[in-house]
């Protein structure tokens, strides 16, 4: 039933399309791509808190931070291989998710949003000061490491088609979340959280639910992007201007729908590379994110999903 | 007929404002109780405290003979009682059918998603929206609004239906078409109790009448007792005298 519907193939094409296109050893590609990859993973998962259930996450690079140090941890300290140390890392952080969420979730609006900043703040302090994990200085994977994976090279290949797989996950979890019951109890929260209780949505349950479930792959992309550099440092794994670029992202593509933050995120790292090698605007590429974001907000709340479903109603049958 | 909601010395204080003191009634099984009153009489917030959306200070409430006291809204909801806000309260961004497949899903019969649709799709019916189903709720009239806050209620399947002003700003005819659903809807075997100003409604719609004033029972009864208690009146129209030649021009 599910092959049926065109969205579930229109995912596949665009994981073959990330696998296919740097072959050939085009490794500058890749390394674009990789970025393109994690910016759809953090937007798409963050889109299930900020798109379906309406809850503002400015904070959740914090699941991306900890996914990564819990499994450069495991690695370094625990010599453990690299597929169960990023499982490790995504349940663990799932875990911490779903009691961070007991305690902020019921705030609502600018004052849950201002927890979750906090939220990230208080990990990053935490980890600046816990000594298993380095401290400021962080965690440092040994050269040796890439061995494992069959050397440095092919180590940096596995590790990018494992995180077009997690970018793909990301999507088709997206997908079954909005096509079920539960996401139907998050839409109705997004729209109403009162209605949604008077109805007989489990309000606090459900909310806690998404939160854990959208750090889980989050956390595997952080145990992923940070074992390919083999290094981890606090400031780069709290990084609060990734969060808001998610938001950026996500805004631009469409928030609720699931093909919006891949493509917000895809146009935004085009963007965002082109500023970067402008002469005239290198320094300028939060300030155009930001002012992108007032636009998007102001002119097209639906993002550009929205503006294409409203041109052509029909698209909204394959392009959800 | 067995006792389907009891509630005994019910009360809720917001400071210093006794928004409802000592109030006890019950609504039997497929009976029709109108709860009347004055504006703030505490009609609302009774309907708040039955519902979970606050905790009440002090009294129980039974419903289907488990203790519902406090428990919250969506607890409430799962046991079989459902109500529609004054205030229609529609998921503006979703459809007619969306709307009604939510309450399908969560409430008693807590379906699962495909067979929540087709309740969805008869409830919408059943109102008089089932050529809408593919409306967004944000393009409904005023009284489409109603009509789907109602069906989205009613899509719970519930053994108690709380009616919040569901007539209030609807025209005759469609205050007319209305009764016949509320009607329509008591025959399935749901109970109902209903909060409403419009008189001639509730006073031909409800099996029995709980008066409300400050947050007490003022009287209870049939709606022609009801009517001609000289409390009642005085409650409404706040002078005694006027209560008394009123009465003397009746008789």
């Amino acid at each position: 039933m599910i092959l049926r519907r065109p969205f579930f193939w229109i995912i596949g094409i665009a994981m073959l399309a990330f696998a296919a296109a740097p072959l050939g050893k085009n490794v500058e590609l890749r390394e674009s791509l990789v970025l393109a990859a994690v910016y759809i993973i953090l937007a798409s998962n963050l889109n299930m808190m900020l798109g379906y259930a309406g809850y503002v996450n400015f904070g959740s690079i914090v699941f991306f931070g900890l996914g990564g140090y819990f499994c450069l941890f495991l690695m370094s300290a625990r010599d453990w291989p690299l597929i169960p140390a990023i499982l490790a890392g995504g349940i663990a952080v799932s875990f911490l998710a779903f009691l961070f969420g007991i305690g902020i979730l019921r705030l609502r609006g600018v004052y849950f949003a201002l927890a979750t900043i906090g939220v990230n703040e208080a990990v990053m302090a935490f980890v600046n000061n816990f000594e298993p994990w380095g401290g400021a200085t962080g965690i440092y994977l040994s050269t040796g490491i890439f061995q494992q994976l069959g050397g440095p090279a092919s180590a940096l290949w596995i590790v990018y088609y494992l995180l077009v797989a997690t970018m793909g996950l990301s999507l088709y979890l997206s997908y079954f979340v909005k096509r079920s019951k539960f996401g139907l109890g998050l839409l109705a929260i997004g729209q109403n959280e009162d209605a949604a209780a008077v109805l007989g949505v489990p309000t606090p349950r459900y909310k806690a639910l998404i939160y854990s479930a959208s750090a889980f792959l989050p956390a595997v992309a952080g145990g992923l992007y940070f074992f390919k550099g083999a290094f981890i440092q606090p400031p780069d794994a709290f990084d609060l201007q990734l969060s808001t670029e998610a938001i950026v992202i996500t805004m631009l593509g469409g928030q609720g729908t699931i093909l919006g933050p891949a493509l917000g995120a895809f146009l935004y790292e085009e963007l965002r590379g082109w500023l970067l090698t402008s002469a005239t605007f290198s320094s300028f590429q939060l300030v155009i994110a930001g002012a992108l974001l007032l636009v998007i907000v102001l002119f097209a709340p639906g993002g550009l999903m929205g503006l294409l479903h409203r041109r052509w109603p029909n698209l909204k049958r394959f392009l959800e | 007929m067995s006792a389907l909601l009891e509630i005994e010395n019910l009360s809720k204080r917001f400071g210093g404002l006794q928004a409802v003191g000592s109030l006890s009634f019950t609504v039997v099984e497929r009976e029709i109780l109108g709860l009347i009153g004055p504006n703030g009489a505490g009609k609302s917030t009774v309907f708040n405290l039955i519902n979970g959306v606050f905790a009440p200070d002090g009294g129980r409430i039974r419903f289907r003979g488990a203790d519902i006291t406090g428990e919250p809204p969506h607890r409430v909801a799962r046991c079989g009682l459902a109500r529609s806000h004054q205030i229609v309260q529609p998921f503006i961004g979703m459809s007619v059918l969306e709307n009604c497949t939510v309450g399908a899903c969560f409430g008693r019969g807590n379906l699962p998603l495909a067979r929540a649709r087709e309740t969805a799709r008869e409830t919408a019916a059943m109102v008089g929206l089932g050529d809408r189903l593919e409306t967004p709720a944000s393009q409904l009239t005023i009284a489409g609004k109603k009509r789907l806050e109602l069906a989205r209620a009613l899509s719970a399947q519930p053994a108690l239906l709380l009616l919040d002003e569901v007539l209030a700003g609807l025209n005759p005819t469609e205050v007319d078409h209305m009764i016949g659903i509320i009607r329509a809807i008591r025959e399935r075997g749901t109970a109902i109790l209903i909060i409403e100003h419009l008189m001639q409604a509730i006073m031909s719609l409800s099996d029995r009448i709980v008066v409300l004033n400050s947050g007490r029972k003022l009287t209870e009864g049939a709606p022609a007792e009801v009517a001609r208690d000289a409390q009642v009146i005085e409650a409404y129209l706040g002078d005694p005298e006027l209560a008394k030649t009123l009465k003397g021009r009746k008789k």
